[in-house]
This record gives structure tokens, C-alpha cells and sequence, in this order.
């Protein structure tokens, strides 16, 4: 059998975060607003109307390029991209098709510790379309569609990558990566569920060592990022396995059934469209002055590699930490967040970093993962965190109990001292209490008591459990361990 | 009074407004009579909105009274019906858009209905503005007042013949390769095709993008300026238009033309012009330069290539304009069909015409992969050569004359090639593919026929051509002659 090698190309569709639609003045977020509520004559396609670019939207594509190692076109244009669907309200699209505003960039990731770097060839700009609703009519079984308009006409942003990627984990850190940074740059929600974020893949393979490409494929309705993994895993393999039967790849492109956990063939290259792209005559080129450019660069943020970086060398995360607190740029916040405050409360410690990037990632990780809600936006606020480490910090309390805290903070979102005090948490440290305790349970246990005396050290351990047992938990385990020895050693 | 004031020009109708010698309703009931009584054989309006004329009528006699005027206001006028009116049925003539009535003036309606016109009613025209003599329009033909057994022109031929006719003192059309002053010529009244984006093309139904644009079709040259005066300047809805600031079109309108450049093209007058049109248009050129202008030959040999390149671009555009009629949200619509596909298919073969469908094709033809090299790059190639040549001959001369068409209007039903039909665009096509404006005026006639002569200039020299076309007409008594209906 020939060893085969994935060759992916990613296709990224964005919208933009803007006030406005693309070429009119509607509002722009239509997920929220009744269907076809956010329409005008332009965005409906109405007859005599005439689009006009919106800045913002330009300027946001821009700072994308920007952040993603772009050059930034000085002159572009928009084209016409004809298609005849009922979600396309004009027949055409305005989209761009040979002057794009960015090109040549490219996205450095790292898979599993090997840094890659990913070539961009293009990030253009777009219009949504209107959102079709597929129904069967209740008696009949008749299908229609409804259509909701407020989409068409939304800022979207394609971003064609070059087919650098090697393997469906490299797709998936690849687009992880790429979401992060419109993210940080707050160009766009990114989020695949909503359909704000959408990916298409280029698969194709060829035998290991071969420079020619084989025959691709491209798979469309993939909508997560799981989806998209699995997809691309599952077409390298199909493809594997036509090639070693002695089959052909045909150019077609498929759709991911996400129930069935397969690619399934939807049109073939033969019956493709032919998009007639010319220059949209109802809009000048774009001139792009390059004062504008350096303006739009000024407003970039620090961008999830830098900041990835800082933390490792200010913080002394480790490499897997830091990309997983600044995997969004508000997780990266909140966790920044919670050093401040810890620092104001208890002040500078050398242990801080590690102890809220563990429990940012790996406990409320847990509890965002079981809620479905981020962690940056769960009741738990920085604070509190900040606060529930610092009682761990002071022996105030265990750590198991400020798992139980942090479980109820979660979703109640009060302060971590009210939370151990209602659910009374906190540890006892006082001596005598705990003294009584240690009396009570040797006193209990004679056996124990002779094998101690016997030499046997490890029946210690056994009387720390049942001190635990007898303080449900809240005893200081070091106090309980000293008490016991010396207990145990007046006996002798 | 009623029955001579038709064929008053817009001033003239303007001062009577003004010296209360008649109410702005009064004007506009004797045109709305006018139109009821010889309308139905010259067939230039698809509809008339007395409702709309009566309510804007009480504004602008108030505003009349008041002494806020433009030379506009009160006075009557009507619009293609490719200019959309809001609450108004806008239909391009084409069954297509039987039932669309627009949501939304277009810029041109709200500018003069700002500044107090009053809106008689839409001007048939051909459908989606595509042909030469109003024929393809789905709703009815318009006849030449001159001769009703004569074609007047297109597509603006409604306008120009309500205009000719006294049917309305003013009239806007649009002019994609010679749709204002083709008519204007056969009707023997003034069109102008201003420069490309000097006029907002908002609420303009598209034909082709990068050649439409809105103008004035008057009877006299003065007219024509005073109608620019209101709807030309930059509009932020239409990213095409001109940012420059409105200039007043009758200011040095009477200069005169002492000094003037004129050239004129020899090929513009050879072979399939009319004799007696180029003889009639040379004879023109004589009496301007009688009055002070200089003349001289300026050759522009690749003038011919225009209508080749008309004939791939406006195509083209006009393939993924009219994309937008499918059946589903306005418009004509057939729901008998087994899914969607069929559907949209069946609408649009029921919805259009031959000749939008032939240029559908056309352009979408020439559009497809591996042909876009060979037509569309190619006309947009020699779209720049044309361009640079009108350029460097402006440079020379600051107006070129021609005739404005190759013949006197012919008889309906006369051309049915679609060949000998587009040719009749040769000499105004040029203007509208280097995007600069051009005017024509009545020049003369053959056996009773008007005949019309075409000023052209640089870009943005409205003013000059209006100077140069008043001068003329002042000199002559073309624009005081109507036909007899």
C-alpha cells in the first residue's frame, strides 16, 4: 500500500462586526431582529438601487490582512459573482475576484510542539446572503423555503488559504489560530454554531515524496471545528482507499453529514457554476491610500502569538498554558484579571501564574465545558477566583473544598468567603479542636494503636483519614498529621 | 390661454405661474386634457397620476405664493418609466415588472419633486430601455407626433414625444447609447445626455451601469439648463456620481460661441449616414461658425470599433442587472412549475421580451469562461482606446459636431433586422462609452421629418455645450416649430 500525504487548503468565511450592512445602511446584526425586519431596497435587490462600500467594513478586512502578515492592495476593486439562488437577492454577488484588498500573508501555528507556517493567498471581501429556510408543509408534504433577507447584504470576509496543511489536526489549529486572531482584533464573534464563522476544505493527497498535487475535493457544511477535523480525517482516508483500489479521485465537491460521520458527493466539477465575474460597474476601484493603512495598523492589539509569548517569558507559563489562557482574547483577559486582583488582595506571589492558569484551564475549563458557557462569562468573576485562591493560599481552605466552592461560585456567582462560609468550607486550624478530634479517634482504634507501637509508621496515615472522616474534611491536614505523631509518641 | 400654452417652454410656463396668469392645478389640468384628448394616438404616456400631480400642486402653488421658486416649480413634467416613483407603478414596459410599485423615489423624482414639479405621469419606452423605437415596450407603441405612422425614436420615446407633442413641457429620460438624443432628434426637440455620474443614477432601473445616464429631454436649449440645474450633483447613494458642486447651467448660457473650437468628424458623416442629414448638419456647422466659431477636421478612426464594444459591454452588464427578476419577491411570477429552477425559468421566459432576451444572452455569452478574454476584456480594451482618442481631440477642439442620427425617424414595423436596429445608435454610442456628454438639437428637417444635429464635449462641459446648442437654436427657428395634432 502507498503512503499517502494530505494536501488542505482552507476556505474561511467571516462576517464582520460593523454597525452597518456592507453597501447600505441597514443594521447588520440580523441574529437578533425578526426575519426581513433589517431590509431596505438596496439590500433587497430592488430594482434602481445602487450600493455604497462601507468604510468600516474595509477598514476591518484591513486590519485582518494586517494582523495576518498581509501586503494591503493599493488599488482594488469589487466584481460581480452571477448565480441564480433565491438566497441571492440581486442575482449576483458583489464580491472580488482578481484584486483582492490583502494578499500574500500567512498564520505561524504550532502542532504538537513543531512551529508551521501557513501561506495565505488571499482575504477578500463580500456580501452575505439571505438565509433560506428549508420546510415541509404539515398536510401536503409539499417543500418550500422561506426567506429571511436580514443576512444578505452582512460584511463577510473570505480567506483562501495556500494548501500548506499536512493533516487534519494542522486544519483544526490552523482555523483554532485564525478564529483567535480576528478575535483579539475584534473583527469578528467567530463562532461556527451561529454561522458567523464558516470553513469549506481543499482535501486532496498524493503519494509521500510526489511534488504534484492528486485531484481535490472540496467539503462544505462542516460546522464545527470537530467537524471540520473529522471531515478532512475521514476524506484522506476515502481518498485513501479509492486510490488503493485503483480508483480515481473526481473534482467534486461533498458535504460532511455530521450524523452519519461521512462525506457525501453534492455536485460535480463538470456541473459547476460559471460565476461570469466582471468588474462591478457600480462602484469605482477602491483606492487604499497607504497613510490610511499605517493608521489601521496603529490600532492593532497585542495578537494571541505575542501574548502567548509574554506569558510564557513574564509569567513562566509553559508553553501548553499559555496557548491554552490565550486561546480567546477574553479568556486571556479574565486570566489577567485574576492575577491583578489576587496581587491587590494578597500581594506579589511566585505562585500565582501557575495556580490561576490551572484552575482557569483545567476546573472552570470543566465546569465552562458541563454549562456551555465561557468561563470569561460565567457568574464566576476574576475576583472571586482571585479571592478562592488566596484563602487556598492561606490554609483556609483545602483544595477539594475550594473545588466544591468554585462548583457553586459558578453558578451562583457569589464571593468566594460568602460561598466556604454558607456551605462551611473552611478549614479548622485551631489546635484544640483539632487535638480532640485526634484523642477521640485514637482512643477508638486500639488495634491501630498497637500496630503504631508495634513500628508499624504507616498506621499514622490510617488515623489522619479518620480525623478527616471525623472533621468532614475541613481539618488542616498538616495540624492533624503533627497532632497525631505527637499523640501517638506520648503513648510510648 | 390653455390652448396655446402646451407648447410653452418650462420658463415661459414658469413666468406665467408666477404673474398668476394661471394656477400651477390650472397647468397641469390643461396638459392632463391635452393628454386625454390626442394621447391615445401618440400613445406616449404608460400612466398619468393626476392623484400625485394635485397633491404636489397645493405645495408648490403655496410655495408660488410665497415667492420660493425655482423655475420648476408648478410646472408640469413627466418621467421615463425606468425612473422610480415611489407609490407609483415603475414598470420599464416590460410585463416583467407589470405589478412593481416602488418603495422609494429615485434621486432625479425627489429632486424635482423638491423643488415643486409636478408629475404628470411615466413615459413609455422600450423595455428596459433596450431598442431604438419605443417597439419592444410590452404595454403599447408611441408615434412621432411629426408623422404618426412614424417610430419616435427610443427608448426614451415617450418622453420625446410627449415633449414633441405638447404632452409635457419637459420630460427625463435615460441614455445608455443614445436613448435621450436618438429620440430627441427623431422628435425634433433638445436632449441632453449629461456627463457620466453628473446626474445620480439612484433609482435608476439599470440597464447597463457603466453607460446609463439620466438627462432632459425640452424644447429649447434653455430649458434643458434650467432642468440640469436640478437634478445634476453628487448623491451618496450612488458611488458613481461626480463629487463637484452644482454649477447654475443658465449662466452664460448666451455667451455665445466666438472662439469656440468646433471639430467636425469625417466619420461621422460616411457611409449609412443620410446625404441630406450630413448636408444638414454641415449647414449647421456653417451657421455656427458663421457666428464666431472656429471649425476644423478632427479624425476619430476608432469611433467605429463603439458600437462593437456597445454591443458586448451593455450586454454584458445588463445580463447580471436584470439576474435580479426571478419570480420571487416583486414582479411577474410563475408559480406553475414543478420546483425552482423550473420556476425562475418559466418567469423569465414569460417576463421578457425578444430583444431583453437576446441581449441577456449576448451578454451573458459574453461573460462565460473562455470567452471573456476574447469580448468583454476586449471591448473594455478599446473602451480606453476610445476614451484617450475623444481625450486627445479635446485637446484640439473644445466641441466635435455631428449628426445626431443616420436618418429622419422611420416608419413602425419598418427595421425588423436587430443589426440595422442597433446601427442606429452609431453616432451616440460613442459619448456613452468615453462617458462624456453630448446634446442634440433640431437642426432642420426632410420632407417634414426632423432632423437633429449632436454637440459633444470633454467631460463635464455641459456648459459649454448648452452655450454652443443655445447660440445655435437662437439663431434659428427649429425649436419654434411643433406638429400639427
Amino acid at each position: 500500500m502507498t503512503e499517502y500525504e494530505p494536501v488542505i487548503g482552507l476556505e474561511v468565511h467571516a462576517q464582520l462586526i460593523t454597525n452597518s450592512k456592507m453597501f447600505c445602511s441597514c443594521p447588520a446584526d440580523y441574529q437578533s431582529a425578526p426575519p426581513n425586519t433589517h431590509v431596505c431596497p438596496v439590500c433587497l435587490g430592488l430594482p434602481g438601487t445602487l450600493p455604497v462600500i462601507n468604510s468600516e467594513a474595509i477598514k476591518k478586512i484591513i486590519l485582518t490582512g494586517l494582523a495576518l502578515n498581509c501586503s494591503i492592495a493599493e488599488q482594488t476593486k469589487f466584481d460581480r459573482k452571477s448565480y441564480p439562488y433565491p438566497d441571492l437577492m440581486k442575482g449576483y454577488q458583489i464580491s472580488q475576484f482578481d484584486l483582492p484588498i490583502c494578499y500574500d500573508g500567512h498564520l505561524d501555528i504550532d502542532v504538537d510542539g513543531e512551529a508551521r507556517r501557513i501561506g495565505i493567498e488571499r482575504i477578500h471581501m463580500e456580501e452575505d446572503v439571505a438565509k433560506l429556510f428549508h420546510r415541509t408543509e404539515a398536510g401536503s408534504g409539499e417543500g418550500y423555503a422561506l426567506v429571511d433577507v436580514n443576512r444578505a447584504g452582512v460584511p463577510l470576509m473570505e480567506m483562501v488559504g495556500r494548501p500548506d496543511i499536512r493533516s487534519a489536526e494542522e486544519a483544526r489549529q490552523y482555523l483554532v489560530a485564525y478564529r483567535s486572531i480576528l478575535q483579539y482584533i475584534g473583527v469578528s464573534t467567530g463562532s461556527m454554531e451561529e454561522g458567523s464563522f464558516r470553513c469549506d476544505a481543499n482535501v486532496s493527497i498524493r503519494p509521500k515524496g510526489v511534488l504534484e498535487y492528486g485531484t481535490k475535493v472540496e467539503v462544505k457544511n462542516m460546522n464545527s471545528f470537530r467537524a471540520v477535523f473529522h471531515a478532512i480525517e475521514f476524506e484522506i482516508e476515502r481518498q485513501s482507499k479509492v486510490l488503493n483500489e485503483g480508483g480515481r479521485i473526481v473534482q467534486e465537491t461533498r458535504g460532511w453529514v455530521e450524523a452519519k460521520g461521512e462525506t457525501i458527493s453534492l455536485r460535480s466539477k463538470e456541473k459547476a457554476n460559471d460565476y461570469r465575474f466582471f468588474p462591478e460597474p457600480d462602484l469605482p476601484p477602491l483606492i487604499v491610500k497607504q497613510s490610511w493603512v499605517a493608521e489601521i495598523a496603529e490600532l492593532l492589539p497585542e495578537l494571541p502569538i505575542e501574548r502567548r509569548v509574554r506569558f510564557e517569558d513574564e509569567l513562566g507559563l509553559s508553553p501548553y498554558d499559555a496557548g491554552q489562557v490565550t486561546a480567546s482574547p477574553r479568556l486571556a483577559d479574565y486570566y489577567e484579571s485574576v492575577i491583578q486582583h489576587y496581587i491587590e488582595i494578597n500581594g506579589p506571589s511566585g505562585t500565582i501564574a501557575k495556580s490561576a492558569a490551572n484552575w482557569t484551564i483545567t476546573e472552570l475549563g470543566r465546569l465552562s465545558n458541563d454549562g456551555q458557557i465561557p468561563v470569561e462569562d460565567s457568574p464566576l468573576k476574576a475576583e472571586y477566583l482571585a479571592e478562592l485562591i488566596g484563602l487556598i493560599d492561606q490554609k483556609i481552605i483545602g483544595t477539594s473544598q475550594a473545588k466544591i466552592a468554585a462548583e457553586s461560585m459558578f453558578t451562583t456567582g457569589k464571593s468566594a468567603k460568602i460561598t466556604v462560609e454558607e456551605l462551611g468550607l473552611a478549614q479548622i486550624t485551631d489546635s484544640s479542636a483539632i487535638g480532640d478530634a485526634v484523642r477521640e479517634v485514637i482512643e477508638a482504634n486500639p488495634s491501630a494503636v498497637a500496630d503504631y507501637m508495634a513500628g508499624k509508621e504507616t498506621a499514622a496515615k490510617f488515623f489522619v483519614g479518620q480525623v478527616m472522616k471525623v472533621t468532614k474534611g475541613k481539618a488542616n491536614p498538616t495540624i492533624v498529621s503533627e497532632l497525631i505523631i505527637e499523640q501517638l509518641e506520648a503513648k510510648k | 390661454m390653455a390652448d396655446q400654452i402646451h407648447y410653452q417652454s418650462v420658463r415661459q410656463m414658469s413666468d406665467a405661474l408666477l404673474a398668476k396668469d394661471i394656477s400651477v392645478i390650472e397647468l397641469a389640468d390643461a396638459h392632463f386634457e391635452r393628454i386625454e384628448q390626442i394621447d391615445d394616438r401618440v400613445g406616449s404616456y404608460l400612466a398619468v397620476t393626476p392623484e400625485r400631480a394635485r397633491e404636489q400642486a397645493t405645495t408648490a402653488q403655496a410655495s408660488i405664493d410665497s415667492g420660493n421658486v425655482t423655475p420648476l416649480t408648478g410646472v408640469p413634467m413627466q418621467l421615463k418609466d425606468n425612473l422610480a416613483t415611489r407609490g407609483i407603478p415603475t414598470t420599464c414596459s416590460s410585463l416583467m415588472l407589470e405589478n412593481f410599485v416602488p418603495p422609494y423615489d429615485s434621486t432625479v423624482t425627489a429632486s424635482l419633486a423638491n423643488t415643486g414639479a409636478i408629475l404628470l405621469g411615466k413615459g413609455n419606452m422600450d423595455e428596459f430601455a433596450m431598442g431604438s423605437s419605443t417597439e419592444t415596450s410590452a404595454y403599447k407603441l408611441t408615434r412621432n407626433p411629426w408623422d404618426l405612422s412614424r417610430v419616435p425614436g427610443g427608448s426614451s420615446g415617450g418622453p420625446a414625444a410627449a415633449v414633441a407633442g405638447g404632452l409635457a413641457p419637459y420630460s427625463l429620460g435615460s441614455d445608455t447609447g443614445g436613448s435621450i438624443r436618438q429620440p430627441a432628434s427623431f422628435c425634433g426637440i433638445v436632449g441632453l445626455k449629461p456627463t457620466y455620474g453628473l446626474v445620480s443614477r439612484f433609482g435608476l432601473i439599470a440597464f447597463a451601469s457603466s453607460l446609463d445616464q439620466i438627462g432632459p429631454l425640452t424644447r429649447t436649449v434653455e430649458d434643458a439648463a434650467l432642468v440640469m440645474n436640478a437634478i445634476a450633483g453628487p448623491d451618496t447613494n450612488d458611488s458613481t456620481s461626480i463629487l463637484r458642486p452644482v454649477i447654475d447651467y443658465s449662466i452664460g448660457l448666451k455667451d455665445g460661441v466666438k472662439g469656440l473650437r468646433i471639430g467636425v468628424v469625417p466619420e461621422y458623416f460616411g457611409e449609412g449616414i443620410d446625404p441630406q442629414v450630413a448636408q444638414l448638419t454641415r449647414k449647421a456647422i456653417q451657421q455656427l461658425e458663421f457666428l464666431g466659431a472656429e471649425v476644423s477636421e478632427v479624425s476619430l478612426p476608432n469611433s467605429k470599433a463603439a458600437l462593437a464594444v456597445y454591443y458586448i459591454l451593455a450586454p454584458s452588464e445588463c445580463s447580471a442587472n436584470l439576474a435580479r427578476y426571478d419570480g420571487v419577491k416583486f414582479g411577474f411570477s410563475t408559480h406553475d412549475a414543478p420546483n425552482m429552477m423550473a420556476a425562475l425559468e418559466a418567469t423569465r421566459e414569460g417576463g421578457f421580451g425578444t430583444e431583453v432576451k437576446r441581449r441577456m444572452m449576448m451578454g451573458t455569452y459574453a461573460l462565460s469562461s473562455g470567452y471573456y478574454d476574447a469580448y468583454y476584456k476586449k471591448a473594455q480594451q478599446v473602451r480606453t482606446l476610445i476614451r484617450r482618442e475623444f481625450d486627445a481631440a479635446f485637446e484640439k477642439v473644445d466641441v466635435l459636431i455631428t449628426p445626431t442620427t443616420p436618418t429622419t425617424a422611420f416608419k413602425l414595423g419598418e427595421i425588423q433586422d436587430p443589426v440595422v436596429m442597433h446601427a442606429n445608435d452609431v453616432c451616440t454610442v460613442p459619448a456613452n462609452i468615453a462617458g462624456i456628454p453630448g446634446i442634440s438639437i433640431p437642426c432642420g428637417a426632410i420632407n417634414g421629418l426632423p432632423v437633429g444635429l449632436q454637440i459633444l464635449g470633454p467631460h463635464l462641459s455641459e456648459a459649454t455645450l448648452l452655450r454652443t446648442a443655445y447660440a445655435y437654436e437662437q439663431s434659428t427657428s427649429w425649436h419654434a416649430q411643433h406638429p400639427t395634432i
